[in-house]
């Protein structure tokens, strides 16, 4: 008797699970998240794609801060000015500042004046996931460095770890310093850290992240750096091109030309 | 046995009070810094880590040297120790417990602190130092109090005690290197990145842990007339000066290395520590005076005619424990952070709230410590 009964619940159990799932495939409103399925023909193999961006600092010139302003909307990445609870995804630096290892001697005062668009380098080596002692901050199959916000547990390892200073953490509640909220992506807590996503939310999505694309001086390219023909690769190979500390063995996926 | 802490004078109930006021006190700063965030501290983006870290890291160092009288009295057979003994183990039991509430206290969310043995990450030295650390207060704990109890009955320990306290000797050696390890591996922060910190902070440890337990042993005699006697302070205070020295030692390697060098990178932080970095010196004097009181110490504690003295003893053993303070409670954890990685420099102020939360701490460990020394010299002394 029992044992029918078990069966029973095991099939209907079953049943249910499979209806859900049956309704939420044939209605894609039934889903919670519309996902672009066409993006997963092929089960991501780890180490794959590596996801890379190439700045050419020649072309990013000027107070443009368009890219800028258009991932802190887009992130949600609420705005304390320049207080020490800053948060902040992409910013521009002092050449000397991004590169402080780099030759100065006698350099092009041009180059000298610079300045450099810094953000995570979603190293191929991260010291910060090394750090984390949750898992809370990993790097992906596509060797995009994440964080899950929701198991951060804000010990700041991870800043202390990173050589780039790309980390922030949320000092303060943040979303009260939103000033227009975006629906593009989630906001966050406070107490937790966060950073530059590579726009992980709108890869999905066949699109390419905020920053690159809000360029007008089309400053910014991105791509797959393990294909061998693809244009930052082919960039790349042409031109002389420039990570940050690269001697401390963290192989930024982040290269710039200057 | 826990119940002789609740009998005591007027004094005791006295000291006992203010804790509790101070405790009090930084209760109600840790409950504005829930509510508002960690953004009342004086952290921030380029200084993540304070006070907390730094108190963290000087107090693993505190309870690490209870080895100092475990070693000597249970693999040497040093007689002098067998009356406090159980004070060293007492106060790595509250050292460790202080550790511990500076880093919920840092965490910027501390309700989900079990994360971290719900995904072990054996990668992180953070999970080893949680694992070393409450590892090393429950064997102080077990073994202090089975040791007390078996003495309160007049019989010997269970002999799974004498295992426990083995174990514990080692395990003292890894709380310090593990909390080392914290900072030793992270690269581009050059002021951490060195192979001799875990062994300087062993050395410091054991000067500025055995130099309070020499203090400890002063007040216990005025307070509690109860004597570790003038051997065991002694012995005592050899160990504290060549551990003292040590440390001067490591520290003098680590000028030589980065200014010898002459790499930039290398010598920025300590610039910035001891002479100042593009009029940047917040912290100049205090680790000049740091430096100064430590070598003064160090030397009074090595001289014999000196350390005999009472009054010179108690000095050198203040100045130690001040001297590794700064050094290791301030300028090792904020001096780490300057230069940023993007070469700014940033000075970093505690705030009157996280001051109080630190405050605050340290009494909740005065006050343990108290409550099993209270207990311990009361089965000593059969009242």
């Amino acid at each position: 008797m029992s044992q029918n009964r078990r069966e029973f619940l095991k099939k209907a159990g079953l049943g249910a699970l499979a209806g859900l799932g049956a309704a939420a495939g044939l209605f894609p409103a039934f889903a919670l998240e519309q996902t672009d399925m066409s993006n997963f023909t092929d089960k991501p193999v780890p180490g794959k794609v590596r996801w890379g961006m190439l700045i050419d600092t020649r072309k990013c010139l000027g107070n443009c801060t368009e890219c800028i302003v258009r991932c802190h909307h887009d992130h949600n990445v609420p705005d304390f000015g320049k207080s020490k609870n800053e948060v902040k995804w992409i910013w521009k630096s002092g050449y000397e500042n991004a590169f402080p290892t780099a030759s100065t001697q006698f350099q092009n005062p041009e180059v000298l004046e610079r300045q450099v668009l810094t953000l995570c380098n979603h190293c191929a080596e991260p010291p910060c996931t090394k750090a984390c002692p949750t898992e809370a901050t990993f790097k992906r199959w596509d060797g995009i460095v994440s964080i899950d916000y929701h198991r951060c547990i804000g010990c700041r390892f991870c800043m202390a770890a990173c050589p780039y200073g790309s980390r922030s953490f949320n000092w303060l509640d943040p979303r009260p310093n939103i000033k227009e909220l975006s629906t593009a992506y989630p906001t966050r807590m406070r107490g937790v850290v966060e950073k530059c996503n590579f726009c992980s939310e709108r890869l999905v999505k066949n699109e390419l992240p905020a920053c690159v694309e809000s360029c007008p001086e089309k400053a910014l390219i991105f791509g797959d750096l393990n294909k061998p023909d693809s244009e930052i690769r082919k960039l790349l190979a042409a031109n002389e091109t420039m990570q940050r500390k690269p001697e401390l063995g963290t192989l930024p996926s982040v290269f710039y030309i200057i | 046995m826990i119940e002789k802490a609740l009998k005591g004078g007027r004094g005791y109930w006295a000291w006992v009070a203010f804790l509790l006021v101070v405790i009090g006190i930084g209760v109600t700063a840790y409950a504005r810094q829930m509510t508002i965030g960690l953004g009342v501290t004086g952290m921030g983006r380029d200084i993540s880590w304070g006070v907390y870290i730094a108190q963290f890291t000087f107090l693993v160092g505190v309870a690490a040297s209870a080895v100092m009288l475990v070693l000597p009295y249970y693999l040497h057979n040093q007689k002098a120790f067998s009356k406090i003994v159980i004070v060293g183990e007492f106060l790595a039991v509250s050292a460790a417990l202080m550790c511990m509430l500076f880093i919920l206290a840092d965490m910027g969310r501390p309700d989900r602190v079990l994360n971290v043995l719900l995904y072990p990450s054996p990668h992180s030295m953070v999970f080893w130092d949680v694992m070393v650390l409450n590892g090393y207060l429950f064997l102080n704990l077990i073994s202090g109090w089975a040791v007390l109890g078996a003495e309160r009955k007049g019989v010997a320990p269970a002999p799974w005690v004498k295992a426990l306290i083995y174990l514990s000797i080692p395990w003292a050696f890894s709380i310090h290197t593990v909390t080392a390890f914290l900072f030793a591996g992270l690269p581009g922060r050059h002021l951490w990145l060195t192979a001799v910190l875990a062994p300087r902070f062993l050395a410091s440890a054991f000067a500025a842990g055995t130099a309070i337990l020499i203090l400890i042993t002063f007040i216990l005699k005025k307070v509690a007339k109860f004597d570790a006697g003038p051997e065991a302070r002694l012995k005592l205070s050899v160990l504290a000066s060549y551990a003292g020295l040590a440390n001067l030692f490591f520290l003098g390697t680590e000028f030589f290395t980065a200014f010898y060098s002459n790499i930039p990178a290398h010598m920025h932080s300590l610039q910035y520590l001891f002479f100042g970095l593009e009029g940047h010196a917040p912290l100049v004097p205090w680790m000049w005076f740091s430096l100064i009181t430590g070598i003064i110490s160090v030397g009074v504690l090595l001289s014999p005619p000196l350390r005999r003295k009472n009054g010179a003893l108690i000095a050198a053993c203040i100045g130690l424990v001040v001297s590794i303070w700064i050094d290791k409670g301030m300028g090792l954890v904020f001096g780490g952070f300057v230069p940023t990685p993007l070469e700014a420099i940033v000075d970093y102020m505690p705030t009157a709230t996280e001051i109080s939360v630190t405050l605050g701490i340290w009494a909740i460990g005065l006050l343990v410590l108290t409550m099993l020394l209270k207990t311990a010299i009361a089965v000593k002394t059969q009242e």
